[in-house]
């Protein structure tokens, strides 16, 4: 088990243009599920890449267990990679994919059937090791690909976008086994991804990146009840935060907030919503509201309410929400501030 | 129901039909050869008999005349060893360069690809002036390692344009994955991108060699003695004599070194035609 540690990591792909990854300052803990979640085109994939030796960067030094490795191949890195697409080795069975990296590293032959054994074991696919690649379901090559990422133990692993290929229901299953399989193996993991849930699920910690700069690093709650600025306020949850600009700040509160007035006794303010649009999603209601009258006449605002709402659409209605549940930022700099005393009319 | 069933009848008969036409069709040239191979002179030449079938008893003379009278069997092994080793050097000029083409040159490969590919479209009717030059200056005419130089001056094009294709349909991260698991660029192409794109590799194998023996101009030119000859040229060269063609003789030479080559092409077929990537990636 090591730790992963970049320093001023960037990567510009075309020179003159901007950097893919920039300046990155990152270090994981021990044994931690660490996530990179931003949008496509953030460059946490680059990012993910060049710590796997797969790209080399522009600037700046990776370390892993204490050890600078810009200079190292992948394999030298001792990590395992599980890619988006899996990239099992089509002409393979199921037994030589696990047994590759051994034989690849130049492992004992005698030790090899006990370690592929150990690894199918531990992933529930011992039957299916005389198989071919393309014989099996998109939840048995994630297997297939894990497999063969433990079975040289690795100190770090790195994934990328694992999940992003399955059916929705497959997806939360693999999710599920996926946070087990950390638990029960410890190993530090970089795990990639562009799904908040996923991200917010299974992560130790969250750094969210765009265009290329960090913009936060956190536990979930962190990430989600402080987030550092508009941009990782408006990334994570679904539907977005409110955002509404009120004299030099912004000010964001997230639409499970924004609930009608008699259930919010201590309201910092109030709007009126005529209802513009609504969906009914099982749980819970998502309202689409403009708000008339005042300040903010004219505005879109979301909210989301209980199953039990029955508000009615092109009806107006009051809602509000409490002094504990704004986010204030700055206009400028989009970075989050202290609370602020604003007038609301 | 009665018109489906009609539908499906109509369907069968119309592929049956197509199956037979090109069957037929593909199968005739190598009736005519074997026919022609054992037909007597004289019922070849008798333009009132039917010319599918055998008027007069069959005759071994043909064959006699092949393999008595002519170095054909030095020809047919001359082939094969010009064959065998210009495959051999055009897959080890060719599978490194198709390869880095690929992967290793970014925008530039394709462009370089197509540059490469565009030299063999120019025919070899000009180019064996200044390739001569090349082969006397190199000492090598009238043997056919001549020809085992000039060869690969096609070969190779075509090879690294074909390959190119193969290598590009290989997703990159199996490669990625591979060196993540412990093997270099060089052993992830060696253990993983040609067993992965054994059929391309197969497919260059017997083109190479087909191009090799049906070459005509390279190995007219440059090679003059009988027990130098390729096989493309030394057929028609001694077996038409000012204006008498031993068409049974010549039919019997075809016959004989295209049948391995059909064979060959059969076998592999499904390789050929194989989507050997499924699977690789969800």
């Amino acid at each position: 088990m090591a730790v992963v540690e970049t320093r001023a990591l960037t990567k510009v792909f075309k020179e003159g243009e901007v950097g893919a990854v920039n300046d990155v300052n990152l270090q994981t803990r021990e044994g931690e599920f660490l996530v990179f979640l931003g949008p496509s085109g953030s460059g946490k994939t680059t990012l993910l890449r060049m710590i796997a030796g797969l790209e080399q960067p522009t600037r700046g030094e990776i370390l892993i267990g204490g050890s600078v490795v810009n200079h190292l191949t992948p394999r030298e890195r001792r990590i395992a990679m599980v890619f988006q697409s899996y990239a099992l080795y089509p002409h393979l069975s199921v037994y030589k994919n696990i047994a590759f990296p051994l034989k690849a590293q130049g492992v004992k032959k005698e030790l090899h059937r006990q370690k592929v054994e150990w690894a199918a074991e531990l992933l529930g696919i011992e039957r299916l090791l005389d198989r071919k690649p393309r014989q099996l379901s998109g939840g048995e090559r994630q297997r297939v690909a894990l497999a063969r990422a433990i079975v040289r133990e690795p100190t770090v692993f790195l994934l990328d976008e694992p999940l992003s290929n399955l059916d929705a229901k497959l997806r939360a299953s693999a999710r599920e086994e996926l946070e087990l399989f950390h638990k029960r193996i410890g190993t530090t993991t970089i795990y990639v991804t562009h799904d908040q849930v996923e991200a917010m699920a299974m992560g130790d910690r969250v750094m969210v990146l765009h265009q290329g700069y960090v913009r936060q690093i956190g536990t979930p709650t962190e990430v989600y009840d402080h987030p550092s600025d508009t941009f990782v306020a408006t990334f994570l949850g679904s539907p977005p935060m409110n955002l509404l600009e009120n004299g030099e700040a912004i000010v964001g509160f997230r639409p499970e907030h924004l609930q009608p007035v008699e259930l919010v006794p201590q309201a910092a303010t109030t709007f009126r919503l005529r209802v513009k649009n609504k969906e009914y999603l099982g749980a819970e209601w998502i309202l689409y509201g403009i708000v008339s009258g005042g300040k903010f006449d004219g505005r879109e605002l979301i909210s989301r309410l209980g199953s039990a709402a029955s508000h009615q659409t092109d009806q107006t209605y009051d809602f509000g929400v409490g002094e504990q549940d704004l986010h204030f930022f700055d206009r400028q700099t989009e970075k989050r501030t202290g609370a602020k005393v604003l007038a609301w009319r | 129901m009665q018109r489906g069933m009609l539908h499906t009848i109509g369907s069968h008969v119309a592929r049956w039909v197509v199956v037979i036409v090109f069957a037929v069709l593909l199968a005739f040239p190598f009736y005519w050869m074997l026919i022609t191979t054992f037909k007597k002179t004289a019922d070849l030449y008798t333009l009132e008999n039917n010319p599918f079938i055998f008027n007069l008893p069959p005759t071994l003379e043909h064959l006699r005349l092949l393999f008595g009278q002519t170095a054909y069997l030095r020809w047919v092994a001359n082939t094969a060893l010009v064959g065998v080793i210009v495959v051999t050097i055009t897959l080890i000029l060719a599978l490194p360069a198709a390869y880095a083409l690929t992967r290793l040159t970014g925008r530039w490969g394709q462009p370089i690809g197509i540059g490469i590919f565009l030299t063999y479209l120019v025919p070899p009717t000009l180019l064996f002036i200044p390739l001569s030059r090349v082969v006397a200056l190199l000492n090598l005419q009238d043997t056919i390692w001549s020809v085992v130089v000039v060869y690969p001056s096609f070969t190779v094009p075509f090879s690294v344009w074909l390959l190119m294709g193969f290598f590009k349909s290989i997703p990159r991260e199996l490669e990625d994955a591979a060196m993540v698991d412990g093997l270099s660029r060089l052993g992830a192409f060696i253990k993983l991108v040609v067993p992965i794109s054994l059929s391309g590799i197969l497919t260059v194998v017997i083109f190479t060699f087909t191009l090799v023996t049906q070459e005509f101009v390279y190995a007219l030119t440059f090679i003059s003695p009988e027990s130098q000859q390729m096989l493309g040229v030394g057929v028609p060269t001694f077996l038409v004599r000012g204006d008498v063609y031993y068409w049974g003789s010549l039919m019997a030479a075809c016959l004989i070194a295209s049948v391995p080559i059909a064979i060959l092409y059969n076998l592999f077929l499904d390789r050929f035609i194989a989507g050997f990537t499924v699977g690789a990636v969800k």
